[in-house]
């Protein structure tokens, strides 16, 4: 068990800067997901903490020990990657007790541990056999259960479910939730699968243009996004973000009045969940113009435009509006981000905690 | 009736038809490497008279070792063929020794001047032997490695090596990086990662490599018989002696540079197919 600290790491590639100085800490124990889109830097961000890539300049501290310099297997870790990268000319048995080999630990140990991971993720049966005559999904397991079985301080995974099918990955994501919870393993999981991410960590960190966005809770990073970025980002239908002028340090949605936060200028963006409306009658709401609903049996999603600008909107099943209809909505304020127009930030003061 | 059997006929038929086409073509493959070398054997073996024998017997007739055998006691035979062998030998070594570093080199790493060493590494099958003969025999008389096998094996294995590069490169590059990444992380060094993982995947490829640097040694025969006055390679020999010789012992000769490759493919068929599959997906 040990803490992380990434302090003001860099990396380019030539002329390509893909981070521009990350810092973030995780906690012993944490389960902390890496999440944005392809490109942003957060496998290679992965790669410099289990030191299969240096980075230009910072510092990685894992157990308040810096390890940048040291070679992979000196820092502590275990990896699960992306292809499984399960040794093809070993039994499965020989695969997961494969790091406890390179410790020499002694064939007691050895079997003890091998069998105590393939028992947590169910390839009991399948120890002797070759991964070619393994499915995706045990080869993934057989990979999970090879990091398990050193009892590693710290566990990195890398997109370790994105080559599995819509319904395996579902599962799967249920049962490392299940089986880590009980390892009680520091967790660094690089995935650009938000509802993964929600669904499994304890923090998000949402990384854009090789720099960390936003730090905290899913629930946090859902509700108050930092930016514009994470709220288009995360969420589905993602963030509505309407601008909106501001006159007297206010900003009317139907007939209400909303207090606009202190720093905002002339304009100011509305960053608005599409659950976070009510249906009001029309001259008190705020007026939507319908365009598409579609009644998705849990709720009812309505594509439209405020103010002329696109936004998607979710209502309870129990609601009836058709195509084509103009309806008001009443906005819950406590649940409004407000965003500058210029920097594409939220105003923190404003944001209700 | 008919028509229902026909109907019922056609996918039965295709299969057979396809399975047919395939046992003709293995058959034909077969034909094309055995039947040859079937001749020479028949020729080696069957006596002076066998050789003018016309039409051929299908099954051999009147066949002994005894031609054979008196072709191996012919004096200089079975020296030259041990000094092939000892060419060969060094060709394989020094070019999977030498090669299959750089092939992984090549394969693993990104460095200045990459595509220009790869070019460079083919250049040298560039000049042809004819040119360099005369400079190359006059440095070996100043080296000593005149009319030694070892200077045979040298040059072989220059001929060798730029392919044992080139190829042992694509063998490496088709064992996932990831592998090795994974070897690392779970307790190896670069050097354990590649003897534990990478050497064993890779085993197929570097076996295939070894098997072509030794029939180009075993088959080179110009530069052998210009480097050599008496220590000379089996074709050199060869070259030399039989066009004065009877012809069954043209076919023994001949049977006896095709037996060794035969042999040794054989011998190492097992890590020409990969066993695991390499594909880590």
């Amino acid at each position: 068990m040990a803490n992380i600290v990434i302090d003001r790491i860099r990396k380019s590639f030539g002329t390509f800067e893909a981070l521009k100085e990350v810092s973030l800490t995780i906690n012993d124990g944490e389960f902390v997901s890496l999440l944005g889109p392809s490109g942003c830097g957060k496998t290679t961000l992965l790669r410099i903490i289990a030191g299969l890539e240096t980075s230009t300049s910072g510092d990685v501290l894992i157990g308040g020990k810096s390890v940048i310099g040291l070679p992979p297997k000196e820092r502590g870790l275990a990896m699960v990657f992306q292809n499984y990268a399960v040794f093809p000319h070993m039994t499965v048995y020989e695969n997961v007790a494969f790091g406890l080999r390179m410790q020499k630990a002694d064939d007691a140990r050895v079997k003890t541990q091998v069998e105590k991971a393939a028992g947590l993720l169910h390839i009991e049966q399948y120890l002797d056999r070759y991964p070619n005559k393994l499915s995706g999904g045990q080869r993934q397991r057989v990979a999970v259960a090879r990091a398990l079985a050193v009892e590693p301080k710290v566990l990195l995974m890398d997109e370790p479910l994105s080559n599995l099918d819509a319904l395996l990955r579902l599962e799967m994501r249920t049962e490392l939730k299940t089986v880590l919870q009980s390892a009680g393993t520091t967790t660094i999981y690089v995935t650009h699968d938000q509802t993964e991410a929600m669904g499994l960590s304890d923090r998000i960190a949402v990384m854009h243009n090789g720099m960390v966005e936003q730090v905290g809770t899913p629930v946090d990073v859902y509700n108050y996004p930092a930016t514009r970025f994470v709220g288009g980002f995360i969420g589905n239908p993602p963030m509505n973000f309407i601008k909106v002028p501001v006159t007297n340090g206010q900003v009317t949605a139907g007939s209400e009045p909303l207090k606009a936060p202190k720093e905002t200028g002339d304009e100011v963006i509305l960053g608005l969940r599409g659950e976070a409306v009510q249906l009001a009658p029309l001259p008190l709401g705020l007026e939507m113009k319908v365009r598409v609903a579609e009644p998705m049996g849990s709720h009812l999603l309505l594509t439209g435009s405020i103010h002329d600008q696109p936004v998607r909107v979710i209502l309870p099943s129990s609601e009836t509006v058709r195509s084509g209809d103009v309806i008001g909505l009443k906005l819950d304020p406590n649940r409004i981000t407000w965003l500058s127009p210029e920097s594409g930030k939220s105003f923190p003061a404003a944001t209700a905690r | 009736m008919s028509a229902q059997t026909t109907s019922k006929a056609s996918p039965a038929s295709f299969v057979s038809s396809s399975r047919w086409l395939l046992w003709s073509g293995i058959a034909a493959l077969c034909a094309w490497v055995l039947v040859p070398i079937y001749l020479v054997a028949l020729g080696a073996l069957g006596g002076r008279q066998g050789v003018y024998q016309w039409p051929k017997t299908g099954l051999p007739t009147g066949i002994s070792l005894d031609p054979f055998i008196l072709f191996l006691k012919t004096e200089g035979v079975l020296q030259s063929f041990l000094n092939s062998l000892g060419a060969a030998g060094i060709t394989v070594a020094l070019s999977i020794l030498l090669g299959a570093p750089a092939g992984y080199a090549l394969a693993r790493y990104n460095f200045h001047g990459k595509d220009s060493y790869r070019l460079l590494v083919l250049l040298t099958r560039a000049f042809p032997l004819a040119i360099l003969a005369l400079p190359l025999t006059v440095s070996f008389i100043r080296l000593g490695l005149y009319d030694t096998i070892i200077g045979v094996g040298l040059i072989h294995t220059v001929l060798a090596l730029p392919f044992a590069a080139l190829v042992t490169q694509g063998i490496f590059m088709g064992v996932p990086r990831e592998l090795e990444e994974a070897a690392w992380v779970f307790g190896c060094t670069r050097v354990q990662a590649f003897f534990k993982i990478v050497a064993p995947l890779a085993l197929p490829g570097i076996v295939a490599t070894a098997v072509f640097a030794f029939v180009i040694s075993w088959n080179e025969v110009f530069a052998a018989s210009v480097l050599t006055v008496r220590n000379r390679t089996l074709t050199a020999y060869l070259l030399t002696v039989l066009s004065e010789s009877p012809m069954h012992y043209r076919f023994a000769g001949g049977l006896m540079l095709i037996l060794p490759s035969v042999i040794f493919i054989f011998a190492v068929r097992r890590y020409l197919f990969a066993i695991w599959g390499i594909s880590s997906k």
